[in-house]
């Protein structure tokens, strides 16, 4: 889940690192009295969870509050990579003779966060990287032993920083990774650290990405930043289909219906399981299929819900059938989808035979499943037929139809 | 022979007495030869048993009864407890843990997973399904019910890693159907970080005689499929490999997760595109539907004879 | 008394649903909660959960013989 800056800005001050003093504003009113506190030219900077804010406009600055205010009027009116911005972060320019970079990522193949860390700043890292490799340090730290705070002075000295630079730096980039552990991010990044004319140090602007799965522990924090438990932070807001879709699956406890994702294709689609979906999605795509959804059934789900995930993909506008497919199922009972696939076009007036394009679930209790399946008509396939071929013949099928 | 498990392998079943544990606990004891679980732990259990298979509150005590060393532990508590769960079989001497829970945070993997190396235990999953050898143990969900499990898997010399549970069944079942059986398969978990990538389990499969080839599913996220890239250049395998990549559309749609939750694209090296390039430079075919896997990996095997 | 769904029917001999005891029981064995116990104390069928039925056999078990019956619509009317 990602903190849009005004709320990163807040982790890090929290952490005891230096920021600069800053407000958030979402009326010109608002940014007029942040700009007034900060007593001197300001930078308003729009408020959303993609990049790109500097190119699109959305990175304005000002002498005075007044002109805070009124380029508030315009950043709040620009869109940007699909969002419009929640607000503006009313941020004080800062003056600095040098930019740094400091970032904490997972290292998923070491198993352990890494720090990294750049006397270039201000700049894409992943650019310095490439261009400056000896600019870029990088020290990964232990998940057991807590950080004491040679692990920042090595990766910092590796990169030729030493000096009082060194020594005032190592606090900062010691906090980052311990606030990188204690909030379970993904992602802690400030990009640029300012070293100012007297030579103090200051965080500049961060981001900051937290693991979905520790949500529940850093409920605390995350309601004092005012992130709602509903906010889903994906790079995409959730469309009133996709909505639908989770509603569905919280119906009852019985396994997963849902994880429904729109697309705007005419074949509707009831797949399962993680990487089932993941095959079979492909699958229809590579057989020139267009998906209007991608979803996923698992864990042996209710035929209510069931039915309700086939329900909304039968409904959605412009579907003209859907296709039922898994890999081979263990867990999840092939008799029960069928049931709840049935039962939904039944309850909404609609042929089985004709709306079901075809039915690919091999597995648990499929001798009872494709029972059900005769009775109905419906075309089905056992495991003999591959996850791509049934694709295929559900593509072929709606192709014939329209 | 088989890696990580067989025929003697003993195991516990931590929070056996939870519902979806009861079904796995008789699975493993359904399956092949019938799985040794010398134990199951629920705190407050005591003196309970399930199918057969005594409870206790603690692990030590399990190991106490057992009077010897267990070998492993299949985790199936929920993520807030599943730390302490595994802490708690690598201090009491385990050195193979299963972890079925998903949607732990990856801070607590990634200490389960340090420990683990420190005591000299391995750690598969989590979010997996565990791990089976054809005809003779399953250790976990994998494959369902005995008979289901039977179906799908059959002995033989091919060697199955993969990133998805229901995956390493289907994949399993289509050498099954092409008359070629499997060493072992084994369901690594779907997180972002997992206790044993493709790399870490390569070297047991090329040190099992009865493994000629590997067949690996994979998705987007991560650098797992780097790893294995990078270990295939350096270790001269013996080992063909074919890989099949799911999750090609989420190329398109960076910062999106499907599937499973290590599948989030975050950097171009994560891509489907970037992932299929890398393995194929170290000389991985990657196969474009499942139905080709047989013939492939057959194919290279007989390569490497001739 | 008989309830239907598209997928399954339930039938209960008119004497079993009368025996509070058995009531009590059916509701506790079947896990998709078909069976319930009306204020009455008699037995009651849960219209919408019939054709959540796993065909578990828990209730066959726990009433005597012939009390319970169910029935597979799509299979010619299979008793379980």
């Amino acid at each position: 889940m990602r903190f849009y800056e005004y709320e990163a800005r807040e982790i890090v001050r929290r952490a005891g690192i230096p920021v600069t003093e800053f407000g958030f504003a979402t009326t010109p009113e608002e940014a007029k009295a942040a700009a007034e506190k900060i007593d001197g030219p300001s930078v308003v900077k729009s408020q959303v969870l993609s990049g790109g804010r500097m190119k699109a406009g959305g990175v304005q600055f000002a002498d005075t509050p007044d002109e805070a205010a009124a380029h508030t009027v315009d950043v709040l009116k620009i869109e940007i990579g699909g969002q419009m911005p929640r607000g503006v972060l009313v941020d004080t320019k800062a003056e600095v003779e040098q930019e740094y970079y400091a970032g904490v990522v997972w290292d998923g193949t070491a198993k352990q966060p890494v720090i990294i860390f750049s006397p270039v700043g201000g700049i894409d890292i992943e650019q310095v990287a490439e261009e400056q490799p000896d600019k870029v340090g990088r020290r990964h730290i232990s998940n057991l032993r807590p950080l004491t705070g040679f692990e920042a002075k090595e990766v910092i000295a590796s990169t030729g920083v030493t000096g009082s630079e060194l020594n005032k730096l190592v606090p900062i980039v010691t906090k980052l990774a311990q606030l990188f552990i204690d909030n379970d991010m993904t992602l802690a990044e400030i990009n640029p650290i300012g070293r100012l004319a007297d030579g103090s140090f200051i965080a500049l602007d961060a981001h900051m990405d937290m693991e979905n799965e520790a949500r529940g522990r850093h409920k605390k924090l995350l309601a004092e930043l005012g992130v709602g438990d509903d906010e889903t932070r994906e790079a995409r807001e959730p469309t009133a289909f996709e909505l639908a879709g989770e509603a569905v699956d919280s119906e009852d406890h019985r396994g997963v219906a849902g994880n429904v994702t729109e697309f705007d294709g005419n074949l509707g689609l009831v797949i399962g399981a993680g990487g089932g979906s993941l095959t079979l999605f492909d699958a229809v795509r590579a057989h020139g299929g267009k998906p209007a959804n991608y979803c996923e059934i698992g864990g042996n789900p209710s035929v209510s819900k069931t039915c309700g995930l086939a329900k909304l993909v039968l409904q959605k506008p412009g579907v003209d059938k859907i296709a039922v497919m898994m890999s081979i199922v263990s867990n999840t009972r092939v008799d029960i989808v069928a049931r709840g696939v049935i039962k939904a076009c039944l309850e909404l007036g609609m042929d089985p035979s004709e709306k079901i394009a075809i039915f690919r679930i091999p597995g648990a209790w499929e001798d009872e499943g494709f029972k059900i399946l005769d009775a109905y008509g419906v075309e089905y396939a056992d495991r003999s037929v591959s996850m791509h071929e049934a694709a295929k013949r559900a593509v072929e099928k709606i192709g014939a139809g329209s | 022979m088989s890696i990580l498990v067989g025929a003697n392998t003993t195991f516990i079943v931590q929070g056996i007495t939870g519902r979806e544990a009861v079904n796995l606990t008789r699975e493993c004891l359904d399956y092949g030869a019938g799985a040794k679980v010398v134990g199951g732990v629920t705190p407050g259990r005591l003196g309970r048993e399930v199918h057969g298979v005594p409870v206790f509150d603690t692990v030590e005590q399990a190991v106490a009864h057992h009077g010897a060393p267990i070998d492993g532990s299949v985790v199936t508590v929920p993520p807030a407890f599943t730390k302490d769960a595994v802490f708690e079989a690598i201090e009491n001497g385990i050195k193979l843990i299963v972890i079925v829970t998903e949607r732990i945070p990856r801070r607590d993997v990634a200490q389960m997973v340090e420990l683990a190396s420190a005591n000299d235990a391995r750690i598969i999953g989590p979010n997996c399904l565990g791990i089976i050898v054809p005809d003779v143990i399953k250790m976990g969900g994998i494959g369902g019910p005995a008979k289901d499990a039977a179906k799908a898997y059959t002995p033989g010399s091919i060697g199955v890693i993969s990133r998805s549970g229901g995956m390493t069944t289907e994949m399993s079942s289509t050498l099954t159907a092409a008359g070629m059986g499997q060493s072992t398969a084994v369901s690594i978990g779907g997180d972002a970080i997992i206790g044993s990538s493709y790399a870490e389990l390569m070297p047991l499969f090329e040190a099992d005689e009865a493994t000629e080839g590997i067949v690996i599913y994979t998705e987007p996220g991560g650098r797992m499929e780097a790893q294995l890239a990078q270990w295939v250049a350096e270790n001269n395998s013996r080992l063909p490999i074919v890989a099949f990549m799911a999750g090609r559309f989420m190329d398109e749609m960076p910062g999106m997760s499907f599937g499973h939750a290590g599948t989030i694209v975050e950097g171009k090296e994560d891509t489907a595109t970037e992932k299929i390039a890398r393995l194929a430079e170290a000389g991985i075919t990657v196969a474009e539907e499942i139905s080709e896997i047989p013939a492939l990996i057959q194919a290279k095997i007989d390569e490497r004879k001739s | 008394m008989r309830a239907e769904g598209i997928f399954i029917a339930v039938e209960v001999e008119d004497g079993a649903a009368a025996d509070q005891a058995l009531a009590a029981k059916l509701t506790e064995v079947c896990p998709v909660d078909i069976f319930a116990v009306a204020s009455s104390g008699e037995l009651e069928l849960v219209d919408k959960n019939i054709d959540e039925c796993v065909l578990c056999r828990l209730c066959l078990d726990a009433a005597p013989e012939g009390a319970v019956t169910i029935i597979k619509r799509y299979d010619n009317d299979a008793q379980l």
